[in-house]
């Protein structure tokens, strides 16, 4: 850093990568955007280290509010035991109380598990469900949505923004998958946005220039890092220096900036600058998504 | 009353797969003594080639077919490229070399096959049957029945048939049964011909509950090898009857005492098996002249 003279960093796609980033940011005194997700990033707050995704306990508080306004007070909570599932889980119980929701049944299942009709069997025997909560990536979340249309569990069905793609209703079937709801970003649903969304001309902007020139569809992680890139030139340009201190400044200064994964509005309090608006709640209707606000 | 057969039909489904895993160890282990642990590797490719023929337009009984055929020219290959050239090797080096190739199909699937998740309809639709209060879906029943099938099948071909025969004999003693005039290369070819088939069968048939992607391989190799040790290795009775109470033990356990503990009471069941009876429950004892 100090032979190339770095005034900036983005970087740290994990968690692990970015905790060790952090603490020779730290002690340079040089800004640094980070790309992974964990909350201990940035609570508490580091004068110098700012992140752009969105937190699973943001996921969970975005779902927790919408059983809240259906009135489901009791839910069936079931996880996956990976990378992905287990943080989630420990972080919507964290979260639950404070949207007065009480986890009855607390079931896991390992990502490989070809069936988990036992675990919902459990839900379904369990007085006063109202709902049914799954946390997890890959294959597991397609064949609980399955299962539980093979129980004919009637109940409201959330699952997490880790299967928020398309391949998720196409593995789980449009018909399993029929009522789902999940926090999704304004990326996936890009289609979806209103003209005079403040996300819109970002998101269509990022969405056909990543297309064309990579042919994939785009996804939510390199939304992190066109968002990080945004913010860094922004700062850099409002602060018209190149003073690691002056941009560090400048970032935190960032107010009403429409990224990819929503919009940025950081305080000396708040490095991560996102609220709930981030996640759309998303439902699948007729094997397509819909946004349900 | 419905929640006990829930928790066994589900640990059916799931025993059901671990055997049809299990059976493919047999033939391979029967011939050589090798556990091939490139055996999970061809339950992917069965299901991963089924799902590319049957994207491209091919039905899907024909897209299973050349996925079974096409992986049992790959356990040919695998034989006559990795295991042959090391023919005089220990055991031990062999199921090595399985490993070397069950890492390098798993890396080469990742770049034709790419990461994504995939799967194709289930053969008889997904309208779960009803009986007694309890669900299960069609295709765990072509699971089942293909686990069957396989099991007869084989148990027939071992000990009704001369080639069957010629396998044992191979394993027993190579030298020995190449003296009576066995073909041994051939029983060779022939054994992981019919295990890389027999794994893309499984691959065919589970696929629609559990669905595929390049690295399933690992998972599905780990819980059938232990589905054929608790039964016993090499014997086609032991594994089925493994795998079914490898399944039925997971359902159990995740149903009346904690879906937490589901793989960890399976596996002190297998460790308490082994600890009395080391061939499994149906392994062949062995005698060794000293």
């Amino acid at each position: 850093m100090e032979y190339d003279e770095v005034v900036a960093i983005i970087g740290g796609t994990t968690t692990g990568t970015t905790m060790s980033n952090l603490a020779v940011a730290e002690d340079a005194e040089i800004p640094f955007i980070s790309l992974a997700g964990a909350i201990d990033i940035i609570d508490p707050v580091k004068p110098f280290t700012f992140k752009t995704p969105h937190t699973d306990r943001m996921a969970c508080q975005k779902i927790f509010k919408d059983m809240q306004k259906a009135g489901i007070t009791k839910i069936d909570m079931i996880s996956g035991t990976d990378g992905f599932g287990a943080p989630m889980q420990a972080q919507c119980k964290a979260v639950a109380p404070d949207y007065a929701i009480e986890i009855l049944t607390d079931e896991i299942y390992d990502p490989k598990d070809a069936d988990m009709t036992a675990q919902l069997t459990r839900v379904k025997g369990t007085e006063g469900v109202q709902a049914i909560l799954n946390s997890g990536f890959g294959r597991g979340p397609s064949i609980v949505t399955r299962n539980v249309k093979q129980l004919a569990l009637d109940l409201p069905f959330y699952q997490s923004h880790g299967v928020a793609s398309d391949g998720f209703i196409e593995l789980a079937g449009a018909d399993a998958a029929e009522g789902v709801r999940l926090p999704g970003t304004a990326l996936l649903v890009a289609d979806l946005l209103a003209a005079d969304d403040p996300q819109k001309p970002v998101v269509d902007a990022y969405k056909a220039m990543f297309e064309e020139k990579t042919g994939t569809p785009v996804g939510t992680f390199g939304g992190y890092a066109h968002d990080a890139f945004l913010i860094m030139t922004d700062a850099i340009t409002r602060a018209g220096s190149a003073e690691p201190a002056a941009i560090r400044d400048a970032i935190e200064a960032t107010s009403g900036l429409a990224g990819t994964t929503g919009v940025y509005t950081f305080t000396a309090e708040d490095h991560l600058g996102l609220d709930l608006t981030a996640f759309r709640m998303l439902e699948i209707q007729g094997g397509k998504w819909t946004l349900v606000e | 009353m419905s929640e006990l057969l829930q928790f066994l039909l589900s640990g059916v489904t799931v025993g059901a797969v671990y055997a049809l895993v299990a059976l493919g160890f047999t033939i391979i282990y029967n011939a050589s003594d090798v556990v091939n642990f490139a055996q999970g590797e061809f339950v992917m490719l069965g299901g991963m080639i089924t799902v590319m023929a049957y994207t491209a337009g091919a039905p899907l009984p024909l897209a299973a077919l050349v996925a079974i055929v096409a992986t049992a020219a790959l356990g040919v290959a695998m034989n006559k490229l990795a295991i042959e050239p090391a023919r005089g090797a220990p055991v031990v080096s062999l199921v090595i070399i399985t490993i070397g190739v069950s890492i390098f199909i798993r890396g080469v699937a990742q770049l034709v096959f790419g990461k994504q998740i995939h799967t194709f309809p289930a053969f008889s639709g997904d309208d779960p049957l009803h009986i007694l209060g309890a669900t299960i879906l069609p295709q765990s029943l072509w699971v089942i029945g293909g686990a069957v099938a396989v099991f007869v099948g084989l148990w027939a071909f071992f000990t009704r048939t001369l080639l069957g025969r010629a396998v044992l004999a191979t394993s027993n003693n190579r030298l020995a049964a190449q003296l009576v005039g066995i073909n041994t290369p051939f029983v060779m070819t022939l054994s992981f011909a019919l295990s890389a088939g027999i794994g893309a069968l499984a691959g065919v048939l589970v696929t629609p509950i559990t669905m595929t992607s390049y690295d399933v391989g690992l998972a599905f190799a780990l819980k059938g090898f232990a589905a054929a040790m608790l039964g016993g290795m090499g014997n086609p009775k032991g594994a089925l009857v493994g795998g079914f109470l490898l399944g039925v033990l997971e359902g159990l356990t995740a149903g009346y005492i904690s879906s937490q503990y589901k793989d960890a009471a399976a596996f002190i069941v297998i460790l308490g098996v082994l600890f009395f009876l080391p061939q499994g429950l149906f392994g062949r004892k062995s005698t060794d002249r000293v």
